[in-house]
């Protein structure tokens, strides 16, 4: 126990090193606006890749309808910023109980599904959020919500993020990241073995929704601006291909897949390829699941000690 | 038999119990008795329903008539996760242990319902998450010594031989702390050395956790030396009970295994 903590702290130091190196760097112009935008968005999408792997990587339900939350999020907090003058932390985590209210609504009915049926009924539920909000007047309807007050930048995201990934991490180390594991093992089994799968299905899911629900804060008060359409479910394919590119069960590859994809864009865009960036991107993702169809990482996490020590030594089902 | 005291309840009680798949009926009119410290093995032949009834005693099927006692109240309609808080673990025919999770996190699984915290203390790690965790990791090592998979207990089950992956799920089943365990073919597809092992273990954990096992097996060696009473099962119904002996010598069994005896004319 020890250990554990002396490593938290090292994992702690080490991210204050990372986060003083960025600040360094953004105010002394060394990285421009632009940078910095694209850097939180990457902080961003990896709250939403690792969330949704815990539902798609590690309790093996293969759900598409994450933007949905994401937008639940982004509107509950914007609202509550906007018109009731609440703080934004306050409002980001208002947002993030209101994804994972929703989560457990959607959760509890579609979660007796499996695989290819789940899918469907997931993706159908992210829709059914979206036509949601086009029809409450409240809530701008097409229009959208213009006019957000602008309260994230990147310490709030690097915080957030570095929590964020800390939290699920902490979650599949323990007994209840075993239970979700074994529901993708092998659920007879489980059942076997006295876990209520399809509680620990309903909580993955509703914590998932909950983190998404944060990044969905986080992502209207970046942009400052929120519509129906930015979270249509070609936004929930994305971050299932963050996550099924860096590895289903591994935190590190969601991490890893979601910066890099974040960036292949923007890299591209500048290497004059702008007109066929996305075409690349699709070639690019191809090769990858050609060559490495289990994903960057599969399911193995960096061995940095560091990271490892974080959760129990060996608690969780990966590694 | 019962000389005056209480007459015992039975760890298990199982009475008419009885599935029907459509116009299938699998299992029919099953009758058993388990008390304490049992050692009971269920036979027959191939398709005979062992296996359904393990999964009617589990909650994995719904019985279509008939009612299943756990120390006298019922569990029928129970699902299985719930039985198994009834304290009745089992294995199954074909293994099916958490292939990608370490040997001891496949015996951590079990004890999920029994050692508890909730998710606040997980996310904020504290003192009662390490204290229980602490207290999973001891019992987990424990069990795993008696099953003398202690040196592997980091290595992915998948990587187990065998032998080894059947001896897991029994280890598996034993930290839900059972009081009945039932045990589908925990010799399929051993060798005769590993059956005898397999035997000493089994009559082992009966003794020493205290324990009343209802055992299917295939292999006659292992099911005459170590249990003290059969029951066989042929098209879903029961055609003999009794003990090895008066098993072996049942002109109904005979007539199951190895077909009808010719009269001499």
């Amino acid at each position: 126990m020890k250990q554990h903590i002396r490593n938290s702290i090292v994992f702690l130091i080490g991210a204050g090193i990372v986060y003083a190196i960025l600040a360094f760097l953004i105010e002394t112009k060394i990285l421009n606006d632009f940078y910095v935008q694209v850097l939180m968005i990457i902080g961003i999408n990896i709250i939403l890749a690792c969330s949704l792997n815990l539902v798609i990587g590690f309790t093996g339900q293969l759900a598409l309808g994450h933007a949905g939350f994401m937008s639940v999020g982004a509107y509950t907090a914007a609202v509550l910023t906007m018109n009731f003058h609440v703080p934004f932390l306050i409002a980001m985590i208002c947002g993030g109980l209101m994804a994972a209210a929703f989560g457990l609504a959607i959760g509890i009915p579609t979660l007796r599904l499996k695989g290819d049926y789940l899918a469907i009924t997931t993706l159908g539920f992210g829709e059914i959020i979206r036509v949601f909000i086009v029809n409450i007047d409240y809530l701008g309807g097409p229009r959208g919500l213009p006019g957000i007050e602008k309260h994230t930048n990147y310490t709030w995201v690097f915080v957030i993020t570095v929590l964020s990934v800390l939290a699920i991490r902490f979650i599949i180390n323990s007994s209840h990241g075993r239970a979700m594991i074994s529901v993708r093992e092998d659920e007879i089994a489980a059942e076997a073995m006295g876990i209520n799968t399809t509680k620990y299905k309903v909580a993955a899911f509703a914590i998932a929704a909950f983190f998404a629900g944060i990044g969905g804060g986080l992502y209207a008060h970046l942009v400052r601006f929120v519509d129906p359409l930015t979270f249509n479910f070609l936004k929930s394919i994305d971050y299932v291909v963050f996550v099924v590119a860096g590895g289903m069960g591994s935190l590190t590859g969601s991490i890893v897949g979601a910066t890099a994809l974040t960036l292949l864009p923007e890299a591209l865009r500048l290497l004059s390829l702008a007109k066929y960036r996305m075409l690349v991107y699709a070639v690019l993702l191809l090769i990858l699941m050609l060559f490495r169809p289990q994903g960057l990482f599969g399911s193995k996490e960096i061995s940095l000690k560091v990271f490892s020590g974080l959760g129990l030594k060996r608690a969780g089902g990966d590694k | 038999m019962v000389n005056g005291e209480v007459k015992k309840v039975p760890i298990m009680e199982v009475s008419n119990l009885t599935i029907r798949f459509g116009g299938l009926v699998a299992v029919s009119e099953f009758n058993v008795e388990l008390y304490k410290n049992d050692l009971i093995g269920l036979i027959g032949p191939n398709g005979a329903g062992k296996t359904t009834v393990f999964n009617l005693l589990t909650g994995v099927y719904q019985p279509t008539e008939g009612e299943i006692k756990v120390e006298g109240s019922s569990v029928v309609g129970m699902k299985p996760y719930e039985i198994t808080k009834k304290k009745i673990a089992r294995t199954f025919q074909n293994i099916r242990l958490f292939k990608e999770m370490t040997v001891i996190d496949n015996v951590k699984m079990s004890y999920n319902f029994q050692i508890k915290y909730g998710y606040f203390d997980t996310i904020l790690r504290t003192p009662k998450f390490f204290a229980k965790e602490e207290e999973i990791t001891r019992r987990s090592l424990e069990l795993l010594k008696v099953f003398k998979l202690d040196g592997k207990a980091y290595e992915k089950a998948k990587n187990l031989p065998y032998g080894e992956q059947r001896r897991l799920e029994i280890a598996r089943a034993m930290a839900a702390s059972p009081k009945l365990l039932l045990l589908d073919e925990p010799a399929a597809g051993m060798n005769p050395q590993e059956t005898h092992d397999l035997m000493n273990l089994i009559h082992e954990i009966r003794d020493n956790f205290d324990l009343t096992i209802l055992l299917i097996e295939h292999d006659m060696k292992l099911v005459m030396g170590i249990c003290e009473k059969i029951v066989v099962l042929d098209y879903g119904k029961i055609i003999a009970k009794g003990t090895p002996d008066e098993i072996k010598n049942n002109p109904k069994v005979i007539e199951a295994y190895l077909g009808e005896e010719v009269t001499h004319a």
